[in-house]
């Protein structure tokens, strides 16, 4: 029922589980967040999740669901009359939304991700120039799938906005490490603006991590052992 | 106006096989038309200019690519007939999670079972059928992953079922010693005609595999 409680297991540093707390939010869903500790999984996430032992993880009465844009959308169906639709209406929208949502997951995060292992200039400059390449799809993304819209959803933020919205804390952290902006007024001025107003909304203000914050806990995660 | 429904495919292909069998439960028409990988159509380059991948589905001139996100359109636009998905929230999740999990994680160990040999095959043979046996776990004593009703989970791994001679025989093991509760759901739902209709040929795959080592320079 969805009166029953429910649970978020996660992490305030990790994108996908923001992707939860921004629907829960959009859906006036009361949660305890249940924060794992950095380098350690917990025994109820390791019995909630046994498959992949990730976060996030919601427990509706106690029911995991796992796969954070899997939970987006189960509670979207699950919470259905409160506040406004997540996914979009029309199937052939949905099915854009959901390919959009796994490129960006399969390979424009990859490619983002890897900046940070990248060995010397020469490999972090082709990395760059991928993540690049995939901004500019995402650029064309966004004006087919807005068609004129403040968001990719239309009017509101939806599924797709949050599947891409949740990763703009980690781009500034990536932008301020490797000196190259990823998203600015020239290359991408439609994701430029739209990256504000995702921002702003009141449903991602309270999860979005701060930029400095995040620096400092990539610096933890990242750092290479000395020599 | 009827619509047009058109499909890129490449006849191996285990994802090809998924939008087949969602297209024949909804009993819909299409225009099959196969793909050289090797040297590949304008039409597909156009359809799908982000992956250059099969399947394509191209619905009444539009392209939805992807083919689980395509089981999952052909459901919702063509609703009523045969839902592949359960209709209860936390039933669709559980049957997403389980799609998921065989693209995650049964596909990658495949190409390793017969693509070069050495420490990569025997690693490759170990993870897909540990897999399995996850996914035999889920199963347990269902008809289908869905309880009573064909659906979704079942057509994500069923086009599997074609490769399992060829790969047992480049992994070296039994799928049935091993598995044996899913060998006999794979038997049921060939049972199905949009399955017997939608599956490649085993003996058409282990044929194909030499050959195809063979032009990809494996061999």
């Amino acid at each position: 029922m969805a009166s029953d409680q429910v649970k978020l297991i996660g992490a305030w540093a990790s994108p996908f589980v923001m992707r939860p707390r921004i629907a829960l939010n959009l859906k006036s869903v009361p949660y305890e967040f249940l924060q794992e500790t950095f380098g350690s999984k917990s025994e109820l996430l390791l019995k909630s999740n046994p498959v992949h032992k990730k976060i996030p993880v919601l427990l509706h009465a106690d029911k995991p669901v796992c796969e954070s844009n899997i939970i987006v959308e189960y509670i979207d169906e699950t919470w259905s009359s409160s506040g406004p639709s997540i996914l979009p209406s029309h199937p052939y929208d949905r099915a854009m939304a959901r390919f959009w949502a796994a490129y960006i997951d399969e390979k424009w995060f990859v490619s983002l991700r890897s900046i940070q292992t990248a060995e010397g200039e020469e490999e972090k400059k082709a990395v760059l120039a991928q993540v690049d390449e995939g901004t500019a799809i995402l650029e064309k993304a966004f004006i087919d799938c807005s068609k004129g819209k403040p968001f990719f959803n239309g009017d509101h933020i939806g599924y797709l906005d949050i599947a891409f919205g949740c990763f703009l804390g980690w781009l500034r952290v990536t932008e301020l490490a490797a000196g190259h902006k990823l998203l600015d007024e020239t290359k991408t001025p439609s994701l430029s603006k739209w990256a504000d107003r995702f921002c702003d909304d009141p449903a991602v203000k309270p999860v979005m991590p701060d930029t400095a914050k995040l620096a400092e806990f990539a610096q933890k995660i990242f750092a290479k052992p000395q020599p | 106006m009827a619509d047009e429904v058109i499909l890129l495919n490449y006849w191996p292909s285990m994802f090809g096989t998924r939008t087949m069998i969602a297209l024949a439960e909804k009993n819909i028409k299409f225009d099959y038309r196969e793909q050289d990988l090797f040297n590949k159509s304008s039409i597909l380059l156009e359809m799908n200019p982000v992956h250059k991948k099969i399947p394509v589905l191209i619905h009444n001139g539009k392209p939805i690519c992807e083919s689980l996100i395509q089981v999952e359109y052909i459901d919702e636009a063509w609703p009523g007939k045969n839902p592949l998905l359960p209709s209860d929230p936390y039933q669709r999740a559980q049957a997403k999670f389980w799609g998921d999990f065989v693209d995650k994680k049964v596909y990658g160990p495949t190409r390793l079972i017969w693509g070069p040999k050495g420490e990569e095959q025997e690693a490759g043979a170990k993870e897909f059928i540990e897999m399995l046996k996850t996914l035999e776990s889920e199963l347990g004593d269902k008809v289908y992953f869905g309880g009573e009703t064909f659906g979704y989970v079942d057509i994500a791994l069923i086009g599997f079922y074609s490769w399992f001679d060829v790969l047992e025989k480049f992994g070296n093991f039994s799928i049935e010693l091993e598995c044996p509760k899913l060998i006999a759901w794979a038997k049921r739902c060939v049972k199905r005609e949009s399955v017997a209709k939608s599956l490649p040929v085993s003996e058409e795959i282990t044929k194909f595999v030499p050959e195809l080592r063979k032009k990809i320079g494996i061999e």
